[in-house]
């Protein structure tokens, strides 16, 4: 693993979290009820509070005199090196629970092993707290799966069109590039065949309790780690930004 | 001559008048979010642990602690680290009494037990009644670190914190 390539993983990190972090904070105010509101809401600021971190830990580590606030308001959408599924707009909130489930099972997976690796001390720091906060949000979506699934025909039938739309966002999460492949080599990232058997357990346990159907695998989307993104991703950006690059300057 | 260790009393007692702004009854100390104060290259550094990864008041608190101890120290520094990662463990028992004074339920036992992470598995007391038949209504609450609760017995709604 190069230094430019550990960069490139923590950097990748916090794009994972602060992407998803910035799409559930929109549903702040726009809750089914008030409970899930504050579901999300707290979702998102544990994702921003977890991206942050990993920004500042970028920052310090590329010493190029940018903070996390530059990583994250002045870095073009080819930059981003998210997974894919995360950029994927809110939709309805079944949708929005979907894409939760299939992160949430692998953020999850993927944060136990980094808060136990002995690679990197700091990151195992922010991971060893992130982990705690991923297992929320893992409880909080495997429930709502088994709620919408076991529900009425309805909301049954919705959630598993979610399912099935958002399934071909899922193959990128254990789809190696060299950087993933650098990572585990030393240590610092977790192989991704293993990590892709833990996520199937999960997500198939946990659909068969809610009577619903895991898709078969098929063509899977890829590109978001290279910086190739749906154009979903630019309009986020363009919202997330526009504020600081209209007025670099401005503070609060 | 002022010696180190008292330089760093001194410190430590201002460190210990700021309070969590989320719960302003308890300090930061009582949180256990003070790691230490120490001397490197004859600067004195207060070292300090966010509870949550997206606590809202980590920065707030940062500045309440700088503000304080560069009234005695104006050089002092204020550094955030993050590993070890903190823990309800760290919070001190004398927070527990305050937050049930103010009707929220504080963690229950060791942060490591899985079963307190769903906030299920495990009872938690109704902090105005004390009745044990209570259930949670939410895994989120007000803010990032509490829990919403209700009591079946007195029927008040109760926040508790969760154990992390
Ligand atoms: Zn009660």
């Amino acid at each position: 693993m190069t230094e430019g390539q550990h960069l490139q993983i923590i950097l990748r990190l916090g794009d994972d979290a602060l992407v998803l972090g910035q799409r559930l904070s929109a549903w702040c105010g726009h809750g089914p009820v008030l409970e899930e509101d504050i579901a999300l809401s707290n979702t998102a600021l544990d994702l921003i509070g977890q991206a942050r971190n990993f920004y500042t830990l970028a920052a310090a580590r590329e010493d190029q005199g940018r903070d996390e606030d530059q990583l994250a308001f002045f870095r073009t959408d080819k930059e981003f090196q998210n997974h894919l599924l995360l950029e994927q707009p809110n939709g309805h909130f079944g949708d929005t629970i979907v894409r939760q489930f299939f992160f949430s099972a692998f953020a999850l997976e993927r944060c136990a092993f980094l808060s136990r690796q002995l690679v990197d001390a700091e990151v195992a720091g922010i991971a060893a707290k992130a982990v705690k906060e991923l297992q929320y949000h893992w409880e909080h979506a495997a429930q709502w799966i088994v709620r919408l699934g076991d529900g009425t025909t309805e909301s049954h039938e919705k959630v598993q069109a979610s399912i099935d739309h958002l399934w071909s966002y899922t193959g990128e999460f254990f789809n190696a590039d060299e950087v993933d492949a650098a990572g585990a080599e030393a240590g610092l990232l977790p192989n991704l065949a293993v990590m892709r058997k833990a996520w199937n357990a999960r997500v198939e346990a946990c659909l068969a309790q809610a009577t619903l159907t895991c898709p078969e695998d098929g063509w899977m989307q890829r590109g978001g780690k290279q910086g190739i993104h749906s154009e979903h991703l630019s309009y986020m950006l363009a919202e997330m930004q526009v504020l600081p690059r209209t007025y670099p300057d401005a503070t609060w | 001559m002022v010696t180190v260790a008292q330089r760093i009393e001194r410190v430590w007692t201002m460190v210990r008048t700021v309070h969590d702004p989320e719960l302003p009854y308890l300090t930061v100390e009582e949180m256990g979010m003070v790691r230490g104060v120490t001397m490197r290259d004859n600067q004195i550094v207060v070292s300090l642990t966010p509870t949550y990864s997206g606590c809202p008041a980590t920065d707030v608190i940062s500045e309440d602690v700088e503000n304080a101890v560069r009234s005695v120290e104006p050089e002092a520094q204020v550094e955030v680290v993050l590993s070890p990662a903190w823990t309800t463990d760290w919070i001190l028992p004398s927070a527990y009494e305050k937050m049930r004074e103010h009707g929220i339920a504080p963690p229950e036992g060791q942060s490591a037990d899985r079963a307190f992470l769903t906030g299920q598995g495990k009872v938690i007391p109704c902090p105005f009644c004390k009745s044990k038949d209570t259930s949670m209504v939410s895994a989120f609450g007000s803010t990032a670190c509490k829990a919403l609760f209700k009591c079946n017995a007195c029927l008040e709604p109760f926040e508790h914190f969760k154990c992390i």
